[in-house]
């Protein structure tokens, strides 16, 4: 193995991360107002091939990440009013988002199954981009995988050191206490809900203008769920979610290393890696139950109900 | 102007309890909004509602072909949901029954292949056995992990779905290919010794719906008459006071989802060793995915999912039909899903809650 291999692997890493990374971001913002929302990968299919139909239909990639986000939030739309409305149950509900969009989706992809378009190209940030190895591994990417990092620093900012991230964790640790001191808890979870939504819409664009730059049905292979993991793993840190997201970024890639050091496994069983990882981390992270309780906000997945209150 | 004796607004209040009749008339509320919302997008698409709809719903079951079809959709579907009902009463979010399903396959397959050139009369029950021990291994991982490690329960079947698809992709490209089959990812056709018998002279309604039936029966049976049934529904409805009662929450987590996992890997062996009659890539189209929603559509109830499969048969064979005579994508009867299902929890809200017309008596409630 030599270094320009590894160079391209972490290369590679960081881009097949970034979708990860993406949806992740949405979902700890959306976990920590309370909500779990496991219509991720419903979300994401949808955010795909919107933008993958506004960016085919215009010939403009921006629009297609603007088509995106709106279709994201508008999905996340459906499942606030359900869940913060009608208090139904957060698993099923998220669970017939995904299946509402998975099924949607491809329904209104199936016009434009295999076109290709012109996706984004990469942005070589000149300086940065001339360190060895560093420079070819972080600063020669394309626009969305800045954004995304750029994304988190501002979640990890707003979160742990303003106003609004005090308030949307006192709506995730205790919803009773922060509506009796007059926070709007509904409106704020609307909020979180809406703001997971745009962002697994956004994610959902990657894959379908940047990473592949085509749609396929079901293109998203499950990546809305293993953000979900990926959101406990990280015991829902910002920092940790990007190392995370990268690390099964380097996971989902792992058979091109395997068979570029010269194995020959089948790669229908090499697939399977990424979702191997999963259930490795989700074992880990369950095995230390104390922890996970420690961290997790106090009232996720649990419905806050006003009409209780009157 | 003289006031309305009602309000136009109605208000919302909680029902002192559940409401029973909109616990049974929620599912078929929640269809018939389903089939408003799909006559809009039919008639947006510019195809006649009512035609569609009568693709969609009256002609799966209009002739003998048809009806045959909708049986061999029944079998697998059935299965799943009986299984996820249950494990939904005890509160075991298991969503990997179509996991279950593809590993029940292969494993299935794995023993059939080994009597292409045999008429054995024991080979056809050792398949259906391995089948059902395949799907049981698959629903047993989760499960132990679950169990041993606190793991989420939702998260391992949903990633245990993700890899059944590999392997299964790696079996008919790998190790069950068919060595004369020209390279085709897909396995030898099943011989007579291991493939189900038809139910009908015609058609291909096989044997395993007749299975699938008479163990949802079965269920039926067991959950309400034995105890074990009276424990799930107890650990299902309050955790604390089953395990106060003495319940040992281990081995009912065992039982449920071992059955589910058995149920699911009889509904992939059934399709392999039926209709299909070899294992392919393609076996089921997202059967184990939509029992979640049958499940939920028949109330977690046996009976009631033998009805809610039977719709969704329907709907499945509908939406072959649509394509064929409309030329609507099929992917369109996963939406119909989604809608349902969120109709279904949007209607159970009344279950627990009531609009308020009347005037007078608006505060009876508080």
């Amino acid at each position: 193995m030599d270094i320009d291999f590894i160079t391209q692997i972490l290369f590679a890493a960081i881009k097949t991360g970034t979708p990860l990374l993406l949806i992740a971001l949405g979902e700890v913002v959306c976990e920590k107002s309370g909500v779990l929302n496991l219509g991720q990968e419903g979300m994401m299919l949808m955010g795909a091939v919107v933008g993958f139909l506004a960016a085919y239909s215009t010939g403009s990639a921006g629009l297609g990440i603007f088509g995106a986000i709106f279709m994201g939030a508008t999905m996340s739309l459906i499942f606030a009013f359900l869940v913060l409305h009608l208090n139904t149950n957060q698993v099923a509900t998220g669970l017939a988002l995904t299946i509402f969009g998975t099924g949607l989706s491809a329904f209104i992809g199936s016009g434009v199954v295999g076109e290709t378009i012109q996706g984004f190209q990469p942005i070589i940030i000149p300086l940065l981009s001339d360190i060895p190895v560093i420079g070819k591994i972080f600063f020669t990417h394309d626009l969305l995988v800045y954004i995304s990092i750029l994304l988190a620093i501002a979640i990890a900012y707003v979160t742990n050191k303003t106003r609004i991230g005090l308030i949307l964790k006192a709506v995730g640790e205790n919803p009773n206490a922060a509506n009796a001191i007059g926070i709007n808890v509904l409106k704020v979870r609307y909020l979180a809900v809406l703001f997971g939504g745009a962002m697994a819409g956004l994610s959902g664009a990657y894959m379908s203008l940047v990473y592949t730059p085509m749609w396929i049905e079901n293109m998203t292979s499950g990546r809305g769920w293993i953000a979900l993991a990926l959101v406990v793993f990280a015991s829902w840190r910002v920092g940790n979610i990007v190392l995370g997201a990268y690390l099964f970024g380097l996971a989902s890639i792992m058979h091109l290393v395997l068979q570029g050091m010269g194995w020959s496994i089948s790669s229908n069983l090499l697939s399977m890696l990424p979702y191997v990882a999963t259930v490795i981390v989700m074992v880990i992270i369950g095995a230390d139950h104390f922890k996970e309780k420690l961290l997790a906000p106090r009232s996720l997945g649990k419905p806050f109900n006003p009409r209780q209150m009157a | 102007m003289k006031a309305l004796p009602f309000k136009l607004i109605p208000t919302l209040e909680a029902r002192i309890e559940p409401s029973l009749i909109m616990k049974i008339s929620s599912p078929i509320l929640a269809i018939f909004l389903t089939l408003i919302v799909g006559s809009i997008l039919f008639s947006l698409l510019g195809k006649d509602p009512l035609h569609a709809m009568q693709v969609l719903l009256v002609a799966p079951l209009s002739d003998a072909y048809n009806i045959n079809e909708m049986l061999v959709k029944m079998g697998p579907l059935l299965l799943c949901a009986v299984g996820l009902a249950i494990c939904y009463r005890a509160n075991l979010w298991n969503i990997g029954a179509e996991g279950q399903l593809l590993i029940g396959a292969l494993g299935g397959s794995a023993v059939a292949l080994q009597f292409v050139d045999s008429s054995a009369w024991f080979a056809l029950p050792l398949t259906l056995i391995a089948g059902v021990l395949s799907g049981m291994l698959w629903a047993a991982i989760p499960t132990l992990l679950k169990l041993k490690f606190n793991s989420n329960l939702i998260l391992t079947t949903i990633m245990f779905n993700y890899i059944a698809l590999s392997l299964l992709n790696w079996g008919v490209h790998g190790p069950l290919k068919d060595p004369d089959g020209y390279g085709f990812p897909e396995s030898a056709m099943f011989s007579e010794a291991t493939t189900l018998p038809l139910l009908f002279s015609e058609g291909r309604a096989h044997l395993g719906v007749l299975f699938a039936l008479v163990l949802a029966l079965m269920t039926a049976f067991l959950l309400s008459k034995s105890h074990l049934g009276f424990q799930i529904k107890v650990f299902g409805s309050d955790e604390a006071a089953a395990k106060y009662a003495g319940f040992s929450s281990t081995k009912l987590t065992w039982i449920v989802m071992l059955f589910a996992g058995a149920l699911a890997g009889l509904a992939g062996i059934a399709e392999v060793a039926g209709p299909i009659g070899q294992l392919v890539p393609g076996i089921s189209p997202g059967y184990g995915y939509s029992a979640i929603i049958i499940a939920y559509l028949g109330r977690l109830n046996p009976i009631g999912t033998i009805l809610a499969t039977l719709f969704m048969a329907v709907l499945y064979m509908g939406g072959d039909l649509a394509q064929i005579e409309l030329g609507i994508p099929t992917a369109v009867i996963g939406m119909f899903q989604g809608v349902l299902l969120f109709f279904l929890l949007a209607c159970d809200f009344f279950i627990n809650y009531r609009l308020n017309f009347n005037k007078s008596n608006a505060a009876y409630a508080q």
